[in-house]
């Protein structure tokens, strides 16, 4: 292949996965936002009636919609800052040569390969009321009195729900902290040293800051796809107690799958799909900004 | 903080020892607790105070697990789909990344933008019409309903992945090449490929990975049991209540499900790793 | 800044996969004066330096600052000034900011640093950089902002890891010439680390050479050219290479390829000898030369002011310099019998004429 540019060549083997992507993501989005204009009504097979931004109106006026819109900002904000406090704890620990040390990383990876929707069972049974281990745990150290209903009560399914999802994706945090750390140079900060920081001093004054692009984008990754949690509030909780843990998407799966509510269904999709874009937007904003910094 | 591990007082050395611990029984303390609750004779299982070890330990639930659902048939639908899916995606981001790497500074760094633009929708916007187009084929229940969807997902990720391994590739290699009188299939499949194949495998074993762990596209799509994956087949338990779920059966499941990707994990650590902090890195 | 000596002894260090990087090296670095490091890659004088800084921790051995035992007090408050080779700067802060972080962190009063900082600035040039980011600098720029890194704390000891090395030719003579003005100015207590003998001859008061982790000579630089104790040291230091060559030891000559050299009387040494002579000592001429060999001219290399001549005397060679002409010949050689170095093959140590061999260390 001479030269740069896109000659034929290329242009034919960019055509399959481009084709690929058009199929699966392009048109679907397109229908998708057709669908959140209309009224949809099964009538045999599906009939649309136009009802321009009636359902987004509706959307407005929807106390179950703003009630998964917090619950996903809650789940969202504080999955993330968890994780991004724990990733770079992990990832310091991780960062020194000692033996075992690859073994040590493939152990704290296996959480991040694990499928969600399946682990969202196995943490149901750690969190349940009656024969979780869980509870056995804090009943045997004397932490409560009685056993805990977790998934039972609003505020403490919530919590069950960010303690998987930080058990899940901590990993791959602490993956790119890590990666982020060793692209610092040694030098830099023995030179820290020597000049006579402490740690605490050096942690904050040197690694945090040169840490902080790479720490934007786990963060940015991170909301996004915390926004988007599907699998763990769907079997994991069920959106329950009375919708406590039900989240953007589980809401629009709902009226998608359970109340056949096609177009509604689409405009809670579109919007949160809306709403997830300027986070991300946001937070890669200040990604490159800060990013540019570092000249 | 830095490596200079000869001349840190031994006092922290424990202490990150501790942490170290704390961290690795954290990861894998849920996995653990399963594998223990799969062994335990149903009794135990629900009795309180908790049964910590079983005792002794039963392989009623893994045979169990056989007969009461076509457990089997999950494991392998989930396989032969996440395979299929793999394939496609990492042939497809081969050659696109190949197109990708030797595009001008903006073309190039457009179109990856874009691709990473695409991997932050979130999927259940793409879901019902997805829905609609393969109920429209008639190809609910088929694995061509998730094979195709799957690889389009995973496309970014792959080829982010791939198109970095190649960019690092020394252009002088393929000159070389040239100059000895190489076509460029004859480049393809002697220079770039064989050093390519590192990367290929980091890819595939990522896109394995997430394929065989989705769950909405799998939930929705496969409606007969004979056809879910080994996610929508578990986890579709869960629609009754928490309690009248057979634990010991469950955990079996979960245990035999996510045995091959600790196994992955643990034996391709590196790649993983490499992988993925290659690609975040890029954003 | 208090001036106390900085003193090795019997330092040794051993890496985790058993390699012996510094084997009982001792050292002493007087106030005031530059003490450099020299030796090939791998020779441990980084190490040793690293050592000094506290960055590693020797195997065995101590450090003495004046009276009191350096190995226990932490690196950062040794009040080491380290210069890292690769310069080491903040990269995601200006100029300015990576003058004044140590004496940020060591809560020196504001208007203090301020002062310091541009005084320093001052000194080294920096003066309209201090905005911009190491980025943004070139490489000689960067290494002013390491250089002034140290200076801003006043330490008591400077450190400096191969400062130069990154450089090209030119900037590297300058900023040779811009270092020692510039100690000399401050009246540091230097030790210097480099692999360049052009640097340690012009830079050092006193100079150690160091090979796989062992001193093979200390004295002062002008004595190492003179007198060097190691054949290794010989044509280490000393541009243009010192021609070596070996031969056995018959009677009162030097039996080596095609060629006898009269051993000069009451030299010690035995068997297997090594015999050196510095190109500047060699004298040629196109005529034959009374006490002289004849040669044949092989190589000329224009050096510019001078030439450098490579003749074939018998089956050994031998570099000489000469005065810069249309067409170089030379078909004779002759040195003064005084100018050439002796040395046992097998030890690569100094044989005198008369009397004992060249103590290593003073």
């Amino acid at each position: 292949m001479s030269g740069a540019g896109l000659t034929r060549e290329r242009t034919l083997l960019l055509f399959p996965a481009l084709l690929l992507l058009a199929l699966v993501v392009a048109v679907p989005i397109l229908r998708v936002v057709q669908l959140g204009f209309h009224r949809v009504e099964l009538d045999g097979g599906i009939a649309l009636h136009w009802a321009g931004l009636e359902p987004y109106a509706r959307l407005w006026q929807d106390g179950r919609w703003w009630g998964a819109l917090r619950n996903t900002a809650v789940f969202t904000g504080a999955s993330v800052a968890l994780e991004l406090v724990l990733g770079v704890a992990v990832a310091l620990l991780l960062h020194e040569r000692f033996r075992g040390r690859g073994l040590a990383r493939a152990l704290v990876m296996v959480p991040w390969a694990l499928p969600t929707a399946i682990m969202a069972l196995a943490w149901a049974w750690i969190f349940n009321d009656a024969f979780g281990v869980l509870n056995d745990l804090l009943g045997r150290l004397g932490l409560v009195r009685g056993p805990v209903a977790w998934l039972g009560g609003p505020g403490t399914a919530m919590l069950a729900l960010v303690v998987a999802d930080v058990w899940k994706t901590t990993p791959f945090v602490a993956l790119i902290v890590l990666a982020g750390l060793q692209g610092i140079p040694e030098p830099v900060l023995e030179a820290a040293r020597v000049d006579g920081l402490s740690a605490a001093q050096r942690f904050r004054r040197v690694l945090l800051p040169l840490l902080g692009p790479s720490l934007l984008v786990a963060v940015a990754f991170r909301a996004v796809q915390a926004y988007g949690a599907f699998d763990l509030p769907y079997v994991m909780t069920g959106g329950g107690p009375g919708g406590a843990t039900e989240t953007v998407s589980l809401y629009a799966y709902r009226n998608y799958f359970r109340y056949l509510d096609f177009g509604y269904g689409s405009a809670v999709a579109v919007q949160g799909a809306l709403l997830a874009a300027l986070l991300a937007a946001a937070l890669m904003g200040l990604a490159g900004r800060r990013g540019r910094v570092r000249a | 903080m830095s490596g200079g591990a000869n001349a840190r007082p031994r006092a922290t050395g424990a202490l990150r020892a501790l942490a170290l611990a704390a961290v690795l029984a954290w990861s894998a303390a849920p996995a653990v607790w399963q594998a223990l609750t799969a062994l335990k004779p149903d009794a135990q299982i629900t009795r309180t105070p908790t049964v910590y070890l079983p005792s002794p330990p039963t392989w009623r639930h893994v045979q169990a697990l056989w007969d009461r659902k076509p457990f089997g048939r999950y494991l392998a639908n989930s396989a032969a789909i996440a395979a299929a899916a793999t394939l496609l995606c990492v042939s497809l981001a081969a050659l696109a990344a190949t197109a990708i790497a030797r595009l001008p500074g903006r073309g190039r760094e457009g179109t990856l933008l874009a691709l990473l633009v695409v991997s932050l929708f979130p999927p259940i916007l793409l879901l019902f019409p997805l829905y609609e187009g393969v109920r429209a084929l008639g190809w609910v229940n088929h694995p061509l309903a998730l094979v195709l969807p799957f690889a389009a997902l995973n496309l970014p990720l792959a080829v982010w992945v791939l198109e970095g391994a190649l960019r690092a590739l020394p252009a002088e290699l393929d000159e070389a090449g040239r100059l000895d009188g190489l076509s460029a299939l004859g480049r393809l499949r002697r220079v770039h490929l064989p050093l390519a194949l590192p990367a290929l495998a980091t890819t595939a074993i990522l896109v394995f990975i997430f394929c065989w762990n989705e769950f909405m596209l799998s939930l929705t799509f496969m409606t007969r049991d004979a056809a879910k994956t080994v996610t929508a087949g578990i986890a579709s338990v869960s629609g009754a209540s928490l309690h009248e779920i057979p634990w010991g059966q469950l955990s079996a499941a979960i245990v035999i499900a996510t045995l091959p990707l600790v196994a992955l994990v643990l034996l391709f650590e590196r790649r993983i790793v490499s992988g993925l902090t290659r690609g975040a890195l890029k954003g | 800044m208090s001036m106390v000596e900085l003193r090795g002894e019997e330092i040794t260090k051993d890496f985790a996969d058993g390699a012996r990087a510094l084997d009982r090296v001792s050292f002493v670095a007087r106030p005031g004066r530059v003490l450099t490091l020299l030796g090939p890659s791998g020779c441990g004088k980084s190490t040793l330096l690293r050592i000094v800084a506290g960055l590693e921790r020797a195997t065995s051995g101590r450090l003495r600052l004046g009276d009191e035992p350096f190995d226990d007090v932490p690196a950062g408050r040794r009040g080491v000034g380290f210069v890292f080779q690769n310069y080491a700067l903040y990269p995601h802060l200006t100029v300015e900011g990576n003058l004044s972080l140590a004496l940020e962190a060591g809560r020196v009063p504001r208007g203090e640093i301020r002062r310091r900082v541009a005084e320093t600035a001052e000194w080294l040039g920096l003066g309209g950089l201090l905005g911009r980011r190491p980025g943004q600098l070139s490489g000689g720029q960067q290494q002013r902002v390491a250089l002034g890194r140290a200076l801003v704390r006043r330490p008591r000891l400077y450190l400096l890891d191969e400062p130069l090395s990154n450089l090209d030719a030119l900037l590297r003579e300058g900023m040779r010439a811009e270092l020692k003005a510039l100690f000399a100015r401050v009246g540091a207590t230097v030790i210097y680390v480099t692999h360049d003998q052009t640097e340690a001859m012009s830079l050092s008061d006193d100079l150690i050479v160091l090979r796989a982790g062992r001193v093979l000579q200390c004295a002062g630089p002008l004595e190492v050219h003179r007198r060097p104790a190691d054949v290794f040291v010989a044509t280490f230091v000393g541009s243009p290479r010192m021609s070596v060559w070996r031969g056995r030891r018959d009677g009162d000559v030097l039996a080596c390829r095609g060629v006898q050299v009269p051993v000069p009387r009451g030299l010690g040494g035995n068997g297997e000898l090594c015999v050196g002579i510095r190109p500047e000592d060699v004298e040629v001429a196109t005529s034959p030369l009374e006490g002289g060999w004849p040669g044949e001219l092989e190589v000329v290399e224009p050096l510019g002011s001078q030439v450098l001549l490579t003749l074939r005397v018998g089956g050994e060679r031998v570099r000489a310099l000469a005065a810069p002409a249309e067409r170089p010949a030379a078909s004779w050689v002759r040195w003064p019998g005084g100018s050439l170095h002796w040395f046992e093959a097998e030890s690569g140590r100094r044989l005198e004429p008369d009397g004992p061999t060249v103590e290593v260390i003073r």
